[in-house]
């Protein structure tokens, strides 16, 4: 029920600009974007779909912030692991 | 898949581990309570809690819509649907939830006109394909669904349908939680909140939490790491004796919420006074129903229905389960009279409920998970 | 169902005391499923027909119960027949898909694949079939023309005859159009036994490439979903892929099973409860197209469960997996052979699922039905 997928945004339709074809993995779909109307909508935007309506504009900048201090986290424990390897315990 | 494979990474999600580890004090034991059953599913799914300390403890809560659907009001769908000249469309996961005397599933193999949709949208097809009929959409959902049922009714509406109508079962999360706050047997150290109902309500709402109950709430995403790094963020806030709201999932929730959403709930229904929530009994100002200018698309108005309150059945245990007092093997009839196949409550029958998710996937001690993986 | 069908289920249960450790309650769990399955339902629902849980309580309660027999009892895709003439497999199918016709095939393709594979699985060389027509009055003959040519073409292919058949109308209204029962011969002039019940701690599990085109390409044809995808159904004759294995590994296959209703979940969970042993899945290692992924995650389903109609699980011993797989490999239609599990001493009767995200969960059978008439 609070199923929400990430799509891209293939098309708006020229007939019904509250209608979008949204693309999950090559899947296409019609999706409402009613809900976001207040949003300047384009081909390449990523978009929440659910029950078949667009909720949420997906922020890319903090998708990126997101995934970078994921990252550092990662990285930083690949660094620490490294070093107690490395490290000569006496 | 873009937006989601990032967000599950097993090496990130072991760093992320050995942090948590490291923020648990020695001695102390911590129960957060993911609200959310999208949340609850996710956790069983991926087995994440592979991937938290014994001390950490993830309490389920009541927000599983088809779980706190009372069985008066399951009755009452099917008495809407067993007429000749209707046809029922609702999600897949009502299907099997047992009202007084069955399910809309039974009632389907006894000859009702019962069909799934996975979308309001396609309620509305039907409604134009068969003009003869009229067609009821079963809603349900919190703020997350609402809004995409009341464009539907708007549609219906521009178009002059006069055959679609609605039967209004959306709740709203707030009272919820007020609920499981005010609740005596539960000492929660947090929550980890629900993702999609805040895109529509965004973060303010929750701010009484942390302000008047002293709890911290992180509002998270749906992917393993969103939960992990949500987790990880409250043994943080109380690390460093911080009690704030802080937003995880700021990918797609907006703090402020989606205002023409909201908007748009607004002109098509209203609160109810109260409304009875499965196990937390009769809660004030907690439910949606359709307002009077769309009364031409209330399911409750059209159509007489029994409205009588079913108890459950003694036996059942949910209400506890949504509370977060019991876990779901503690219920004295896990996995014997209730099972997924034979159902007593709603826990154990939709995709989000703590009992399905805990029998469906994590229905084993991790001790044994752990040898039979060993690589 | 009585008013009272709560009461009536606990005490079914009666005497089961309340107990308060986790361990107890699954070893419970344990004991209730491993009981000899009863069937409840008064009616037939849709579940019976999904391959899941529901089917098998169908089969052992009543098939089994009123026919049972020492050939029929190992309940694999076809009989084992031994006569004075040789060792014969016998099988026998039917086929109700909806839509008839769809990308990548129709229901005559499946009729003709479908039973030639049941006979492969069984290490039989397919001979001959018979096929039974249930026609709707009003069917177009030119559709009914469409159809047998696919299956003169597709028993072509697969190098079998169709020697028999029956022909039957009903008035308009019933058989959606066409429904084929089939049955099928084939000569088992291999000295291999295989079996559900032959997998040992150790052996490896594998399919012969990816999973849950058909059942998805099916869903999607139906027309009242608002998505389209570039999948087409995998319906193929597997006889060549089996005698290539067999021909390869001739000690070392246990079992093979083409992946239909209920997909490669079911199958690891017929073996797991036949050879009492524990099939651990690597969710990483298991073959999706990106498409068939995307269009299960819009749909909420589950790969794992999806029907196929040209992939097989083969569960073959550790030290020929190597040489198996490749045997798969050097035929196009197991190009996309990969090796997704391996099988345990314990827990006994489960299939667990090591997520990609590195948590495991359990994959258990099927409760309801997803996606009706996919076959």
């Amino acid at each position: 029920m609070c199923l929400g997928i990430p799509g891209e945004i293939v098309e708006i339709l020229a007939d019904r600009e509250d209608l979008a074809m949204v693309s999950v993995e090559g899947v296409k779909r019609v999706v409402n974007v009613g809900l976001l109307e207040d949003e300047p909508l384009a081909p390449g935007d990523w978009i929440l779909i659910h029950v078949g309506f667009a909720l949420s504009k997906i922020d890319e900048r903090e998708a990126k912030a997101s995934l970078e201090w994921l990252t550092g986290v990662g990285d930083a424990y690949t660094d620490e692991l490294k070093a107690l390897a490395e490290s000569d315990i006496q | 898949m873009r937006f989601v494979d990032e967000f599950r990474d097993a090496g990130t999600a072991r760093a992320l581990a050995t942090r948590i580890a490291a923020l648990c004090e020695p001695g102390r034991r911590y129960k957060f309570m993911e609200v959310c059953g999208g949340h609850t599913h996710t956790i069983y799914k991926h087995g994440l809690e592979d991937y938290l300390p014994e001390t950490v403890s993830l309490v389920h809560g009541p927000g599983c819509p088809v779980c706190v659907i009372p069985m008066g009001r399951v009755d009452d769908a099917i008495a809407i649907a067993e007429r000749d000249d209707v046809i029922l469309t609702t999600f897949g996961d009502m299907l099997r939830v047992p009202g007084g005397r069955g399910s809309f599933f039974d009632s389907k193999a006894a000859g009702a006109d019962i069909r799934m949709v996975y979308s309001p949208l396609d309620a509305l097809k039907v409604a134009r394909k068969n003009p003869d009929k009229r067609v009821v959409f079963m809603a349900i959902g919190f703020e997350t669904t609402a809004p995409s049922t009341a464009m539907t009714v708007l549609r219906a509406a521009a178009e002059g349908l006069d055959n679609f109508s609605i039967f209004c079962n959306h709740v709203t999360i707030i009272p919820a939680i007020k609920a499981i706050l005010d609740s005596p047997d539960l000492r929660l150290d947090g929550f980890i909140g629900p993702g999609h109902v805040s895109t529509i309500i965004g973060c303010r709402p929750y701010e009484f939490i942390a302000r008047e109950y002293g709890k911290p709430l992180v509002c998270a995403g749906f992917e393993p790491l969103d939960i992990l790094q949500s987790v990880y963020q409250l043994l943080l806030q109380l690390h460093e004796g911080r009690c704030e709201i802080e937003n995880q999932y700021a990918r797609v929730v907006p703090w402020d919420g989606n205002l023409k959403a909201l908007q748009v709930i607004g002109e098509v229904m209203e609160l109810r006074p109260h409304f009875e929530w499965r196990g937390l009994g009769f809660i004030a100002q907690s439910a949606l129903r359709v307002r009077e200018r769309y009364a031409s698309f209330d399911a409750e108005r059209i159509f007489s229905v029994p409205g009588v309150r079913v108890a459950d059945p003694k036996a059942c245990q949910c209400g506890e389960v949504l509370k977060g007092v019991l876990r779901p093997w503690e219920c004295k009839v896990f996995g014997t009279a209730c099972t997924p196949e034979t159902p007593i409550g709603t826990c154990m029958v939709s995709s989000e409920g703590a009992c399905a998710a805990y029998y469906n996937f994590g229905r084993f001690s991790r001790e044994r998970v752990k040898e039979a993986t060993q690589a | 169902m009585t008013a009272n069908w709560a009461e009536e289920a606990v005490r079914a249960h009666a005497g089961a005391e309340h107990l308060t450790r986790e361990e107890q309650v699954l070893e419970r769990i344990a004991k209730a499923r491993a009981r000899k399955p009863r069937i409840r339902e008064e009616r037939i629902t849709l579940s019976h027909g999904a391959g899941g849980k529901a089917t098998h309580t169908l089969i052992e309660a009543v098939f089994l119960e009123a026919f049972r027999n020492p050939l029929l009892e190992p309940l694999e895709d076809g009989a084992s027949l031994v006569t004075e003439a040789g060792r014969l497999a016998f099988t026998t199918d039917s086929f109700v898909v909806s839509p008839l016709f769809f990308p990548g095939g129709d229901i005559g393709d499946l009729a003709v694949n479908g039973t030639v594979n049941d006979l492969a699985m069984c290490g039989a060389r397919p001979l001959y079939l018979s096929c039974g027509f249930i026609l709707e009055e009003g069917f177009p003959v030119a559709s009914l023309q469409r159809i047998v040519a696919s299956m003169a073409a597709a028993a072509a292919r697969a190098g079998v005859q169709i020697v028999t058949g029956d022909t039957k109308v009903v008035e308009r209204g019933k058989a959606d159009g066409c429904y084929i029962t089939t049955a099928g011969v084939g000569l088992l002039d291999r000295a291999c036994t295989l079996s559900a019940s032959a997998a040992r701690p150790g052996d490896v599990v594998l399919v012969s490439g990816p999973i849950g085109d058909h059942g998805i390409t099916v869903m999607l044809a139906r027309g009242e979903l608002d998505i389209s995808a570039d999948i087409v159904s995998d319906t193929a004759p597997l006889h060549e892929l089996t005698a290539a294995l067999l021909d390869a590994v001739p000690e070392d296959v246990r079992l093979l099973r083409d992946a239909t209703r209920g997909g490669v979940a079911t199958i690891c969970n017929e073996v797991a409860v036949a050879s009492q042993v524990a099939v651990v899945l690597d969710e990483s290692a298991v073959p999706v197209r990106p498409e068939v992924n995307g269009a299960s995650e819009l749909l909420g389903i589950d790969p794992l469960y999806v029907a196929c109609e040209g992939r097989l699980v083969a569960v073959v011993s550790a030290e020929c997996a190597d040489d198996a797989l490749a045997a798969l490999r050097s035929l196009p239609i197991g190009s996309g052979a990969a090796r997704i599990g391996t099988v345990r001493d314990d827990p006994p009767g489960l299939v667990l699922l090591r997520t990609s995200f590195g948590g495991t969960r359990i994959v258990d059978l099927l409760v309801g039905d997803p996606l009706p008439r996919i076959c």
